[in-house]
């Protein structure tokens, strides 16, 4: 028989994350602090639109580009929250979650051969989904220096006659890292002296600590008509099943995308796009209350890492630490292992977000208090015993 | 502060006041200093715990009673609470808007314990114009904390 496979996708490499979770999931008991997704349910009251759009039998297909109610509704969220205008009817698209929103926009921007930069550690599909779509994946190591900031001057050097987009993954997943205002202006200066497109990726915006908001790329001055903007409801609403997100930006790169998205997927689940409406137009205080528990646990978990030495920096985003454990002599997947072994504790070895992530682990905090407080206490005892 | 405060030991009135001042970001003094403040102003009146007394094998019987009175001149409804909320059998005394007045939460050892604090006590008041005993049957939700088991964590051990 003929080889089925094409060696393209055979080349790619399964995520790096695969491999652990099988380790984990055939350990009883064990704590798992490696959860990519909030530990809440959505609030009931967007459950309830979802169950009620199923009982009056709103089981069909929706436009392409999704709900008319619900692009209003996104439109109207990201002018209120970020100060970013998008057209409901060209340049606004419902996806299938962030992900599909990030494998769409490279299909719909790339030529072969085109360079995208991709600042790493970060989340597991740009690289892959730049390679899908012909492009060739740059990667920019970020540094814990910088506290995982993309800077200026690490963008300047890996731009190539060659690079067309540069990934934008803030607030960051593994990190915890953010971009202030400060810090965008300084990448918008680069992107557009070079002529770039920016793929921002948002989906964390909601959960960001401190007193600054987050800044979408798209609201500084020349970046919207050079930025498609990813977004959805997996984090900031607790929705990760329910499988929707969205992409923004000018109507020459979005019509493309729409057209992809039309042949590939037809329409986002229209019971979750009822469901989307409900969180967008009342979801405000259920964000408010996920993001106080995350920070006090973020506080905590920082405070703890402190007490016991491990050198982390403070993330400011999303719902993820990632400490250094270079001081005990392990890679990160040895530690990983180590801990997981030794006290039933899982964490992701940092690597698994890219080989900057080396000597670092993700340390998610979507979980109970009460389960990190016995995570933090495994911990504490698995270094001492190192020590020894 | 004090929201934040109220609204973590409302949830977990056990809650370590160091671990509090971490969660808040603030100094454990400051969180003392307001804790004792608003137990001071009254705005803390008490630190309760939710029992599921079902789980325990030991027989409680609460009841919800609606009772209508007559107001008292120049006192209004505050006398006859004060009278009622006095007996230590009742555990709740709230004035209502629709058709009763107080709603009485009383709770006892037996169904006949509670009848007969209503009959005994309850209906010989002189401004009490008649009751409605409810007995709770099963309790689901109370103090916003569901009874049934916590649901386990069914989520994937490991996402990237």
């Amino acid at each position: 028989m003929r080889n089925p496979l094409s060696k393209e996708i055979v080349n790619i490499p399964p995520s790096g994350i695969r491999k652990f979770f099988d380790i984990v999931s055939e350990m009883k008991d064990a704590i798992s602090l490696g959860v990519g997704e909030p530990d809440f349910d959505t609030p009931w009251h967007i459950r309830d639109e979802g169950i009620y759009s199923l009982e009056k039998g709103r089981t069909f297909y929706t436009s392409n580009a999704g709900l008319k109610d619900l692009k209003v509704e996104i439109a109207r969220y990201l002018e209120r929250k970020y100060s970013v205008s998008y057209d409901l009817d060209h340049e606004i698209l419902v996806t299938v979650g962030g992900s599909e929103a990030i494998d769409i926009a490279m299909r719909a921007m790339l030529d072969p051969g085109d360079e995208v930069l991709i600042p790493q550690p970060s989340f597991v599909s740009y690289l892959p989904c730049a390679v899908l779509a012909n492009g060739v994946p740059v990667v920019i190591e970020l540094k814990a220096e910088d506290e995982f900031r993309l800077t200026a001057e690490a963008l300047q050097a890996a731009i190539t006659p060659r690079t067309k987009i540069l990934v934008l993954p803030f607030p960051n997943n593994p990190t915890g890292a953010i971009m202030r205002r400060g810090d965008l202006e300084e990448i918008a200066k680069v992107v557009i002296e070079h002529d770039l497109y920016v793929i921002s990726d948002e989906i964390y915006a909601e959960l960001t600590y401190g007193e600054e908001p987050h800044v979408s790329v798209a609201s500084l001055p020349g970046m919207w008509e050079r930025t498609v903007l990813i977004n959805g409801f997996s984090k900031a609403y607790a929705m990760t099943g329910w499988r929707l997100g969205y992409a923004c930006g000018p109507k020459v790169i979005l019509e493309q995308m729409l057209k992809i998205h039309q042949f590939a997927i037809m329409c986002a689940p229209t019971t979750s796009q009822y469901a989307a409406v409900e969180a967008l137009k009342n979801g405000d205080a259920d964000i408010e209350r996920m993001r106080e528990e995350y920070d006090a646990r973020r506080r905590y978990l920082l405070h703890r890492f402190r007490e016991m030495g491990i050198s982390c920096f403070e993330p400011y985003g999303a719902f993820y630490m990632f400490p250094c454990i270079k001081k005990f002599g392990m890679t990160s997947e040895e530690f990983a292992e180590k801990l997981l072994e030794c006290e039933k504790v899982a964490v992701v070895p940092g690597t698994a977000f890219g080989a900057g992530g080396e000597g670092f682990v993700r340390v998610s905090y979507a979980s109970s208090l009460s389960d990190l407080k016995k995570a933090a206490e495994h911990i504490e005892r698995f270094i001492a015993n190192l020590a020894q | 502060m004090r929201e934040k405060i109220l609204t973590f030991i409302e949830k977990n009135s056990r809650i370590a006041i160091k671990e509090l001042a971490i969660f808040l970001g603030v100094s454990e003094v400051a969180v003392m200093n307001e804790l004792e403040a608003m137990e001071a102003e009254h705005i803390i009146c008490g630190y309760h715990t939710l029992v599921n007394w079902e789980k325990t094998g030991i027989e409680k019987v609460t009841a919800m009673i609606e009772v209508r009175v007559t107001p008292q001149r120049g006192m209004g409804f505050d006398k006859v609470a004060e009278r009622i909320y006095n007996y230590p059998e009742v555990n709740a005394v709230f004035l209502i808007s629709g058709g009763f007045d107080l709603l009485v939460t009383l709770e006892g050892k037996t169904l006949r314990q509670v009848s007969q604090f209503v009959t005994d006590k309850l209906s010989t008041l002189d401004s009490v114009l008649s009751t409605k005993t409810n007995f709770i049957l099963k309790k689901y939700k109370d103090h916003g904390t569901i009874i049934a088991d916590a649901p386990k964590d069914e989520r994937m051990s490991i996402t990237p």
